[in-house]
């Protein structure tokens, strides 16, 4: 079973600290993995590398079978990566169903054209409330991303990148900031979304009932380095997991 | 009921036939307009047509895109010298090649400018544009033997479609009847061919990158190219409207080029609203109205503007389209609750 | 040799009033982070102050007197900062920049009919000092002793601006203030008073630039807005929001502007501007610049 994306020494410097450092991370196709660990682990700088945000300093990236490390974003994302955002990205004044639209309009290759209407790609404007509708966001279409809710959002964050179509989607704590209660039905949804679509997906959690509820795989940073990786059960009674990103007195 | 408050309805959905039914009668009274008023108001009106071509084109970038250039009398001035050097070097008379030309040199000046330009964003995109066009009046003040200097560069009345022209007539006439009526089609089809384009999945695009560049990035669009793209088609707007102009004026000087021309053409957006497509238009057209009689009244009309620019700024933010839009809101839900 | 030495004095005379202005744009983006378009019409301001103080009304005093006025068109600039921080910019700090430019270009537009009214609109001059330092021969060339003064006052300028910033508390509070203006009001930085003294600060810089500049040029409406694009063109080379980058980038202009006029003076703005764009290219936040 080849990996469908594959990190080899992958390190990034920020003055002195290393962020990210020589780590080998592999994602299987498929599958659903979490990537955890205490703050400044190294999670999210992993992200951004891997989705273009930030540039390696050394090492390769390799997702199916291709050397992406030196792709410009647009270039990542047609190969089949997307994301969402720890602090949401939206399109604030515009609609919901603008947004996803969006997305889908790039990926399609349209937004190039500026002598048409965008009203008349009635398959587009479909697909995104189609979209929306899996989301259960459908209701707010018209609103402007910038007028509902925070759990609202993140969903939509979600969804922008879903609708992009991609292989392998990188969701960074769709659930932070978002209430306790609300926290289960958001990953509910995208769950179910990624698993019916066979869409790869890394998620960057802190809630460790979540973690292990929704992942397939546990991958486990500390300062920048990988510290273990195994299924939900393996990481659960690894001791040195529990210290790293627990602290050293929990019980 | 309350309920989170949906958004005026999204420009996009409304159909090309709502506009038709209030744009068609607009266009039919400007056009009647030489026959109502003298000719010195509809020559007045002309000028506030191509300043609103102008505004209409910079707001792409402003409003649109999110990138407030302070350089823009560079490309109307790039329109009116084009048109002064073609009558001056090629003996052109006919309006249509004067367009054209504006276009291709408007292009040229505006791809090389923009190409700098668009790398930047914020105050320095602002700063460089504001230099930048200063370069070009720089020249056009140096090279005097080229460009006539401070004296300028004289145009006559052009010849409209091959056939309309002035030929020994009144020129007044010419300017408040024929002419007019050329400016007041080509702004029709300015207003319709600008409303395509920020209408286009191009225009969700560049609103995409104005609201949230990070994630117009990770959406897969390409920003620098579409602001790159969102500068030229800018550019070649206001190229056009000082194109249109120079006839009306007679004349071009390098004042035209001078980067306080630049926040004149802001001040014209920020009048009428910069979040709205028609707010350029009225606010080009307010602003014509508003410097004319500030001129002719006192001697310290740029004291009042100014006075008006930091009340807009302070009070009126969203423009005169964007505050009757609002007041028109309130008063619709003042009636629902009837 | 001779000739060289005329030109580098040339150049340093640019480059000071440049780095007056320029400078004090600068310090104010870089605590502040707003660029006041009306920051020219106070170089124009302090320009009309010093003139009129020192042409009109105590012409005719002795040398020593006129010179102590010299800086009476800064203090003015410094005044007018003053009343205008807190009344006019303080609402726009929290929105949007573009509204931030249209209520400086606003400002500019009335400071201008401002020195209009009370000026008048022919330009004013006061070269009673220029004319009473005289001038000193360069090897075979006559060169007036009053530009040196200028060269010198930016020269003091920048010494003490580089003292205040780096070397006293109320330097150490602005370094704060511009980098991280949430943490300094934290730890009790009281920001609205640094916000109000940088800005009286750059302006007085540029005031001051008008005030020395002004026995050898005369004051006249519309300088402002030249100056402006010129520092500008400053920080474009320099950098944006550091004192270094102001003076710097006024050197370079400086140097770079004599060149160009000498070798081929129709040239000269286009010069500047082409020095920008080439840095730009190169190292797009200016040489010394805050990323933005």
């Amino acid at each position: 079973m080849v990996n469908l994306l594959e990190t080899d020494a992958l390190t990034k410097h920020f003055g002195e600290t290393r962020a990210v450092d020589k780590v080998n991370f592999t994602v299987r196709d498929g599958e659903v993995l979490s990537l955890i660990g205490s703050n400044g682990a190294g999670k999210t700088s992993l992200v951004n590398l891997i989705s273009g945000l930030l540039q390696a300093d050394s090492g390769r990236i390799v997702f199916r079978g291709e050397d992406i490390t030196r792709q410009r974003v647009d270039g990542r994302i047609k190969a089949g990566i997307a994301r969402s955002f720890q602090i949401v990205n939206l399109f604030d004044e515009l609609t919901l169903l603008d947004n996803v639209a969006l997305s889908i309009f790039s990926r399609e290759g349209k937004t190039r054209w500026f002598f048409t209407l965008a009203d008349h790609y009635g398959e587009v404007w479909e697909e995104a409330l189609e979209i929306l509708r899996h989301f259960g966001l459908e209701s707010k279409r018209a609103q402007l991303a910038g007028g509902i809710s925070q759990g609202e959002r993140k969903l939509l964050d979600v969804a922008v990148a879903y609708a992009l179509k991609p292989r392998l989607l990188f969701l960074d704590e769709p659930t932070s900031g978002v209430s306790t209660r609300e926290k289960a039905p958001i990953m509910d949804v995208i769950s179910a979304i990624v698993r019916s679509n066979r869409i790869t997906a890394v998620v960057i959690e802190h809630d460790m009932d979540i973690i292990f509820k929704y992942s397939d795989r546990i991958v486990v940073m500390h300062q920048g380095a990988i510290l273990a990786s195994g299924s939900p059960e393996e990481i659960r009674s690894n001791e040195s997991v529990k210290d790293a990103v627990f602290g050293p007195t929990h019980a | 009921m309350s309920e989170v408050p949906i958004a005026l309805r999204p420009a996009a959905t409304r159909s090309p036939l709502r506009i038709a039914l209030w744009g068609v009668p607009i266009a039919v009274l400007l056009a009647l307009l030489p026959y109502a008023v003298d000719p010195y108001q509809t020559i007045l009106l002309g000028y506030g047509l191509t300043y609103a071509i102008a505004v209409l084109g910079f707001n792409l970038l402003l409003g649109y895109t999110g990138l407030l250039s302070f350089g823009h009398s560079a490309y109307f001035g790039v329109g009116a010298y084009t048109v002064a050097f073609m009558v001056k070097y090629l003996h052109t008379e006919s309006m249509e090649l004067f367009i054209l030309g504006t276009i291709a040199a408007s292009v040229v000046v505006t791809a090389l400018f923009g190409y700098v330009c668009v790398r930047y964003t914020k105050i320095f995109f602002s700063i460089l544009t504001l230099a930048l066009s200063q370069v070009l009046w720089s020249l056009a003040f140096k090279f005097f033997w080229v460009t006539g200097g401070t004296d300028g560069l004289r145009v006559p009345t052009p010849k409209l479609l091959g056939f309309v022209s002035p030929a020994g007539a009144d020129k007044i006439e010419f300017l408040s009847r024929g002419y007019y009526h050329y400016v007041l089609a080509v702004f029709i089809v300015c207003v319709m061919v600008m409303w395509v384009i920020v209408h286009s999945p191009f225009g969700k695009a560049l609103q995409a990158i104005r609201d949230n560049e990070t994630r117009a990035r990770f959406v897969g669009i390409q920003i620098r190219r579409y602001r790159f793209m969102a500068f030229l088609v800018s550019g070649v707007f206001t190229g056009i409207a000082g194109a249109l102009w120079v006839p009306l004026n007679g004349l071009t000087t390098p004042d035209i080029l001078y980067w306080p021309f630049s926040g004149e053409i802001v001040f014209m957006a920020v009048l009428g609203g910069f979040r709205n497509f028609t707010g350029p238009i009225v606010g080009a057209v307010v602003f014509n109205y508003l410097k004319t009689y500030a001129v002719g009244f006192t001697v310290y009309w740029q004291a009042f503007l100014g006075i008006v620019l930091v009340v807009l700024v302070v009070a009126l933010p969203t423009g005169i389209v964007g505050t009757v839009r609002l007041l028109a809101a309130w008063a619709r839900r003042k009636a629902y609750r009837w | 040799m001779d000739l060289l030495v005329i030109h580098l004095f040339n150049a340093l005379l640019y480059a000071s009033v440049l780095f007056l202005i320029a400078g004090g744009l600068s310090l104010i983006y870089g605590v502040m982070r707003i660029v006041n378009l009306a920051h020219g019409n106070l170089f124009a301001l302090g320009a009309f102050i010093t003139a009129s103080a020192v042409g009109q009304w105590f012409a005719g005093s002795e040398s020593a007197w006129l010179f102590l006025l010299l800086p009476a068109g800064a203090i003015g600039a410094a005044l007018v900062g003053a009343i205008l921080e807190p009344t006019l910019l303080r609402p726009f700090y929290k929105r949007p920049e573009e509204y931030q430019l249209l209520v400086t270009f606003g400002i500019l537009m009335i400071l201008e009919d401002v020195m209009r009214f009370v000026w008048g609109p022919y330009p004013l001059s006061a070269t009673t000092l220029f004319g009473k330092m005289g001038s000193m021969n360069v090897g075979e060339w006559i060169y007036p002793r009053y530009n040196l003064l200028v060269i010198a006052i930016g020269g003091l300028a920048g010494v003490f601006l580089w003292a205040l910033i780096y070397r006293t508390n109320f330097g150490i509070v602005l370094r704060a203030t511009s980098q991280d203006m949430r943490r300094a009001s934290a730890l009790g930085v009281n920001v609205n008073l640094v916000y109000v003294q940088a800005f009286t600060i750059g302006c007085f810089m540029a005031g001051l630039g008008g005030a020395i500049i002004v026995p050898s040029q005369s004051a006249v409406l519309g300088m402002g807005v030249d100056a402006l694009v010129l520092s500008f063109i400053v920080v474009v080379v320099g950098g944006l929001g550091s004192l270094e980058g102001a003076l710097f980038g006024a050197l370079i202009v400086g140097v770079i502007r004599e060149i160009g006029i000498t070798v081929f003076p129709e040239i000269e703005l286009a010069v500047l501007y082409l020095i920008a764009a080439v840095v730009l290219l190169v190292r797009p936040a200016g040489l010394f610049g805050k990323p933005t």
